[in-house]
């Protein structure tokens, strides 16, 4: 079963490593987007490592609302809204249980990326975080540690593809060759959350 | 590359520190990002809010004043403002005539403004919402985002901000403001790409001997790269661009925007060229506005925005403006 406790570890897993990963995001923003991607999120998930230890929310549910408030209140952009509304809608979804089963958990996640792919209008092909998060969610019936795989495969494969939302959309054609920096972050989170669980 | 900043964390905030020093007519909450004109709110009249990424100066802090906006949030470079900016800038401009939000065509921005109108709905803020999308660079089709929003901003917040000082409904000013954007089309050319003081090098790699057609404002690659052209040749392409897609009866307004490393002794040269495509294609042209206005940090380069106006329109063009940015008659 998944406490609180876990879901902290988690942001601030994924804090870390957005923090470590940052200049590399920024670096694949920088040909098709406008090269802030990894600043964006770094000062977005710092802020949310703060909130969780000082707040400290005792169930799931609130530790992964106060994320999501927390992002959208200091990313900006396109990624405040889009990774806020997917850590708010998963912690709702889970409710205000003390613990949580994987499976539970599982089901909650598909709840917050039905939520993102209703708020940005992607769809897996699309060249978007949805490329990571879809995979990864399909893969976390089995394991955490297939769920990182599936999420970092799901971002690779967004290399070869025509973006369709988002800033790189504008490009059109000469999107295509570029890893998409939203699908490589989106599985910066879910190699985080592996991380978290020891797999 | 040399910048004249202290470090890439603090440059929005020092400029509106800068900026506060220069302008005592507004008010600006360095901490909380809004920019404010200090008169607000102004009794019985709708208030307008805009806002985006930093970077696009004078847009869109420079805009606030008598005329035009009511307040501004200005995000960090390039990235769209948060939502509690936009509802502390609407609760501290609404004098319960409602508000007016205006946005620019992308991703970030609506989603964030979406949120604060629910937000500031919240608080018993009345909020209506006019999208600017007038960048003919980018076909509008399932298959993008939609159509980027560039230079018709400026002609939507100076028409829109003169329609509210009137003391039309909310109504009525979001109307005129949409009627605005309908009528506006916009073609952008980078000479060179601009650096972000996240980054620290140029967004993409241009070499001197060409250009990029079809930019927006975020240092973003265009639509296509050709061998640099003249002046005249540039301007046959932007307008004819724009005019392929807005066939104008009427006058026009003409926007002639720097990208902001690009001199005035060129942009008038530039301007020169563009009115004689129009007049070679027989558009009246009413007023012509040159400079930097919608700019995209340190981008060598111009756009060209058009918008068909009739008596109406031109009359709130010419009210009274009293901005940092954009002043005249008052």
């Amino acid at each position: 079963m998944l406490d609180a406790d876990f879901f902290r570890r988690w942001m601030t897993a994924t804090a870390e490593s957005v923090g470590r990963e940052a200049e590399r995001l920024t670096e694949l923003d920088s040909p098709i987007g406008d090269a802030d991607h990894g600043i964006n999120l770094r000062r977005g998930f710092d802020a949310v490592a703060d909130v969780v230890a000082e707040k400290v929310p005792d169930t799931p549910g609130a530790v992964l609302v106060l994320a999501g408030s927390r992002l959208i209140s200091t990313v900006g952009g396109a990624s405040g809204p889009l990774y806020g509304t997917l850590l708010r809608r998963t912690g709702k979804a889970l409710g205000d249980t003390a613990e949580v089963s994987p499976e539970q958990f599982t089901d909650a996640l598909r709840v917050g990326v039905d939520a993102v792919m209703a708020l940005g209008g992607a769809a897996p092909g699309d060249k978007t975080m949805i490329d990571a998060l879809v995979p990864a969610v399909d893969a976390l019936g089995e394991s955490f540690a297939a769920a990182r795989a599936a999420a970092e495969q799901g971002a690779l494969a967004t290399t070869p593809l025509q973006a369709r939302k988002g800033r790189a959309s504008y490009l059109g054609e000469r999107s295509i060759g570029h890893q998409d920096p939203g699908a490589t972050s989106a599985a910066l989170l879910i190699a985080a959350l592996a991380e978290t669980a020891g797999e | 590359m040399k910048m004249l900043i202290n470090v890439p964390e603090t440059v929005v905030a020092d400029a509106l520190r800068g900026m506060a020093a220069a302008h005592p007519e507004l008010t600006v909450d360095v901490e909380n990002r809004v920019i404010v004109r200090r008169d607000a709110p102004v009794a019985g009249k709708v208030a307008l809010v805009s806002g985006g990424g930093s970077g696009h100066e004078p847009l869109h802090g420079g805009f606030v004043g008598p005329g035009m906006l009511s307040a501004a949030c200005p995000g960090e470079v390039f990235t769209s403002p948060v939502p509690d900016q936009m509802v502390r800038a609407a609760a501290a401009v609404n004098s319960g005539a409602g508000v007016l939000f205006v946005v620019k065509n992308y991703t970030g921005d609506v989603l964030n403004f979406d949120m604060a109108a629910e937000l500031a709905e919240e608080e018993g803020i009345q909020v209506a919402k006019v999208l600017v999308n007038d960048d003919v660079a980018v076909t509008d089709s399932l298959y993008t985002a939609g159509r980027r929003g560039t230079g018709g901003t400026l002609f939507v917040e100076k028409i829109a901000g003169a329609a509210a000082d009137e003391g039309r409904s909310l109504e009525e000013v979001r109307s005129i403001a949409q009627q605005v954007n309908d009528s506006s089309r916009s073609f952008g050319v980078a000479l060179g790409a601009c650096t972000t003081p996240a980054k620290g090098s140029p967004t993409f790699d241009l070499p001197p001997g060409e250009l990029e057609l079809g930019v927006g404002i975020h240092g973003e690659p265009g639509r296509e790269r050709r061998p640099m052209m003249t002046s005249g040749e540039i301007a046959d392409f932007a307008v004819e661009a724009v005019l392929e897609d807005l066939d104008p009866r009427n006058p026009v307004l003409v926007l002639v925007n720097g990208m902001g490393a690009t001199p005035l002794l060129e942009l008038y040269g530039f301007n020169a060229e563009v009115q004689r495509v129009l007049t070679s294609r027989g558009v009246a042209v009413a007023r012509t506005l040159v400079g930097n206005y919608v700019t995209s940090l340190d981008m060598a380069g111009a756009s060209v925005t058009l918008c068909e106006i009739d008596e109406e329109l031109l009359r709130l063009w010419d009210a009274p403006v009293r901005t940092a940015g954009l002043r005249w008659g008052m």
